[in-house]
């Protein structure tokens, strides 16, 4: 672009993509906050020079690529089992920093019993949990998750407390257990709190490096496919609606 | 006085047209073009020079494909 004064060189670079993300380009939906959070991963982990001892367990979802898009060592568990499978990584390797990525169907669906269990037992492994109050990859089916009278595939009618019970705070829950050292709910709506999220995790990770027990991060997220919204709808109705149910914020931290 | 003046490089193919960058920016720097990607996105662009160089749009992209450079200008 003519007339722009800014030289292009490295004394002045503000930002890029981080080298620890690989070349593939993210399967994710335009807009989708797991491409942000898989990235804000990326940079933590390349920030805290943890590449070579880092293993990450990835789950059944939209996020169980995350091993094409992150260089480090990952291991893919059988659906809601990444808790279960992190505890055992780490028990094995206990110089390791091992972390699962979660969507709210795996962690707090069919692995609720696992991702309890490991958090009771406070396993030195970092939880995050990517909460979007809804099945995305299967066609924005109804979760344990989804907010009173939101209407998904399965809940055209929005969800009904007695029909369908309510929405799960699994991120309240498990602050409760003495196993867990640090719970924290973030979201990535806007470049604030991204940069807020990105220390949030920063500090999980630190925290399981130095073998504090669990740290459990919760990322409120978007799914604007599932939602039916464009992306950047679908981050207003996150700040409208999702913050509401699911207040961001440090639960638990000792 | 000096002036902080920003300019940010858009990987045009790795770009899903998302709009989130456009929704951060607060000074309306970017814009989705007319023009399409090989995948038939419309990608995000600079549109005009009032850029500081804050990184919200790069901080934000989902798909890591802003970079972003600032300079102070004498």
């Amino acid at each position: 672009m003519a007339g722009l004064k800014v030289e292009i060189k490295k004394e002045n670079l503000v930002y890029k993509r981080t080298e620890l993300l690989t070349d593939n380009t993210m399967h994710y939906c335009p807009g989708c906050s797991h491409g942000t959070i898989n990235k804000l991963v990326a940079e933590v982990v390349a920030e805290l020079g943890i590449e070579e001892s880092t293993i990450g367990i990835t789950p059944v979802g939209c996020s169980a690529f995350a091993y094409n898009y992150i260089d480090i060592d990952w291991i893919q568990a059988a659906h809601g089992r990444a808790c279960a499978v992190a505890s055992a990584v780490k028990r094995l390797h206990p110089e390791k920093m091992v972390f699962t990525y979660q969507g709210d169907g795996d962690l707090a669906a069919i692995g609720t019993g696992e991702s309890i269990h490991a958090c009771n037992r406070g396993e030195n492994i970092t939880i995050i949990y990517v909460n979007n109050a809804t099945y995305g990859m299967t066609g924005g089916q109804m979760s344990p998750t989804t907010l009173m009278g939101m209407k998904t595939t399965t809940s055209p009618q929005g969800r009904d407390s007695s029909l369908h019970g309510y929405p799960f705070k699994i991120a309240d829950m498990v602050a409760h257990l003495d196993g867990v050292s640090y719970v924290t709910r973030q979201s990535v709506h806007t470049a604030a709190a991204t940069r807020k999220a990105k220390k949030a995790l920063k500090k999980a990770f630190e925290k399981s490096l130095a073998n504090k027990g669990v740290s459990f991060i919760e990322f409120v997220a978007t799914c604007s496919s599932g939602w039916k919204m464009s992306p950047v709808a679908s981050n207003k109705w996150l700040e409208d609606n999702m913050l509401q149910a699911y207040p961001v914020g440090d639960l638990k931290d000792i | 006085m000096a002036k902080i003046k920003g300019v940010i490089i858009v990987d045009k193919e790795r770009c899903k047209g998302c709009d989130v960058c456009v929704s951060s920016c607060p000074f309306g720097v970017l814009e989705l073009s007319t023009m399409v990607n090989s995948k038939g996105y419309n990608y995000s662009q600079m549109v005009n020079e009032d850029c500081i160089g804050c990184a919200n749009c790069a901080v934000m992209c989902p798909d890591s494909c802003i970079t972003v450079y600032r300079q102070k200008q004498e």
